[in-house]
């Protein structure tokens, strides 16, 4: 199967102060589909997820060498904006934090720093993304409420619609369903389906099983190291590495 | 086992007298002020500024320290919530966390802190003389502000840390810039903080007396403009409780006794206000 590229890597290498966390990662993430960061803890998948939106810039002492290309323009660059990269990306953490306001604002928070002002037009995108974050019923007659109150589940669908409202190309998740119950999860995943229509969605997980329920292409990170990636099913059936198909065993975590 | 029973049964103790002195000693002052002022406490007290012959007995009140009081620690908490906020934003948003500078900004903000009030006092005097003011509410304003800032620094610093990191991850993710994630998302989650913060400083400000001894000046007269004198609270009471008449001394006490009721009014509304800004506020 051939597939397009959409975030490019290249050479990529992170310290932490002394300790290299990720060591010469080459590779191309589809686009328009799901691509799954695997490997155990402490190997450099979230490190490297943030990369993709330079969140990493705000740790203290890194440094990064190597390219990361998102539509051929070289987001490492230290000329690239960095708000306007990260507009063109959603994220979601391990556990959802909605911002101290209500659910309204949370939603159209993206879209007004951008300067949408128009009382209608902000209406109109807090509904839309609510809804494509299957939300919109659950909370349709209480927008103004405090977003505090929804429950985990509710709160990390909340940030997925906060996300997509700034227009992003890619969603990024970094284990997002961990801190949920099995039901959200499952809606999470869902919801992430639907999206990968229009979407490039790249997710960090442990857990093997939903990387196999929800990935088209897997990227297996031991040690800082990229072991392999390809596209899901030839990892999971076939793998090329001893060390992939330990892994994939259940043998190494 | 036994001695260890022992020792928590000791330790135990302890505490629960410490706690008791501090109580009783709370109790203790607030029940002399109640004994010795609720008798000389009236209405022309707060209304009526000191007449002829006041501090000699005469009638009048001490509505002139009271607003005098409001207007100081009014005006040095405004003052400093202008200075405190963004350096406390700054040292939590902008700067790079834990690093040596942060470090020393809080120590030195720490020993600020530590500093009699009648040092600010008497800096604030030095800058009055050289700029040629004479006592006046603004000199007070400064000197005051001067002193209550490390405090709300340091007051506001601490809520602000408690921000989860990954709540200004969010909000970079969605784009915003550093100002946009300070202002709109760490300020909102820790105003109830912010609040007491100001509320301590403005209760710690109105109570102060050796600040302004040198820079307020006292009169008589309630201050219609910023360069004019202003009396204060505990400087009534100091004056008062310094003349040799039983009548006056009583009042010094009724005086302390409407300081120590502003004071709790302040603090009441500070938490009453905090609790119920906490409704936006994510746990």
């Amino acid at each position: 199967m051939e597939y397009r590229t959409h975030i490019s890597v290249q050479d990529l290498n992170v310290f932490y102060r002394r300790q290299q966390v990720l060591k010469d990662i080459t590779l191309n993430i589809p686009d328009r589909k799901i691509t799954a960061i695997i490997g155990p803890s402490g190997c450099g998948k979230t490190t490297l997820l943030k990369s993709f939106n330079r969140l990493i810039d705000s740790i203290e002492g890194v440094t990064i060498s190597g390219k990361v290309l998102v539509d051929d323009e070289n987001i490492l660059d230290p000329k690239t904006e960095v708000t306007h990269i990260r507009k063109k990306m959603g994220l979601l953490l391990q556990k959802p934090y909605p911002l101290p306001m209500s659910i309204y604002d949370n939603v159209a928070y993206g879209p007004r720093i951008n300067g949408i002002k128009d009382r209608k037009k902000l209406d109109a995108i807090v509904e839309l993304y609510l809804k494509k974050a299957s939300l919109w019923d659950e909370v349709r007659g209480r927008l103004r409420q405090p977003a505090s109150m929804l429950s985990v589940g509710q709160q990390q669908r909340l940030c997925l619609a906060r996300g997509l409202a700034v227009e992003p190309e890619i969603i990024l998740g970094d284990e997002p369903t961990s801190a949920l119950d099995p039901h959200s999860s499952q809606r999470i995943e869902h919801t992430f389906f639907e999206l990968k229509q229009d979407y490039t969605i790249v997710i960090v997980t442990h857990i093997l099983r939903q990387a196999r329920r929800m990935a088209d292409y897997v990227v297996f990170l031991y040690l800082g190291e990229l072991i392999e990636h390809g596209p899901a099913a030839e990892i999971f059936e076939n793998p090329k590495k001893e060390l992939t198909r330990e892994y994939i065993k259940g043998l190494i975590s | 086992m036994e001695r260890r029973n022992i020792e928590e049964k000791i330790f135990k103790g302890l505490m629960i007298l410490s706690t008791l002195l501090i109580l009783s000693s709370l109790l203790v002052i607030l029940w002399t002020i109640v004994i010795k002022g609720l008798p000389h406490l009236n209405l022309d007290m707060v209304t009526q500024i000191p007449q002829g012959g006041y501090y000699l007995g005469k009638g009048g009140g001490i509505l002139n320290a009271i607003v005098g009081s409001l207007y100081l620690a009014g005006g040095a908490a405004f003052l400093a919530i202008l200075i405190s906020l963004p350096v406390a934003l700054y040292l939590n948003v902008y700067a790079k966390p834990n690093s040596k500078f942060v470090s020393l900004c809080r120590f030195a903000f720490d020993v600020l802190c530590g500093v009699p009030s009648i040092v600010y006092g008497a800096f604030g005097f030095t800058i009055m003389v050289f700029f040629g003011m004479r006592a006046s509410l603004l000199g007070g304003i400064v000197a005051i502000a001067l002193l209550i800032l490390p405090m709300m620094i340091r007051a506001m610093d601490e809520v602000i840390r408690l921000v989860p990191r990954e709540l200004l991850e969010a909000s970079y993710a969605l784009g915003a810039n550093r100002l946009e994630t300070a202002l709109k998302v760490v300020a909102r989650q820790a105003l109830p903080g912010i609040l007491t913060a100001v509320l301590i400083a403005f209760g710690r400000g109105i109570g102060d007396a050796a600040a302004v001894i040198f820079t307020a000046g006292f009169t008589d007269a309630i201050p219609t403009s910023l360069l004019r004198p202003a009396a204060t609270l505990p400087l009534a009471i100091f004056f008062q409780l310094s003349v040799p008449i039983p009548e006056v001394q009583g009042r010094a006490y009724a005086s302390a006794l409407i300081l120590t009721i502003l004071i709790l009014v302040i603090s009441v509304t500070a938490r009453l206000l905090s609790r119920k800004l906490t409704r936006h506020i994510v746990k």
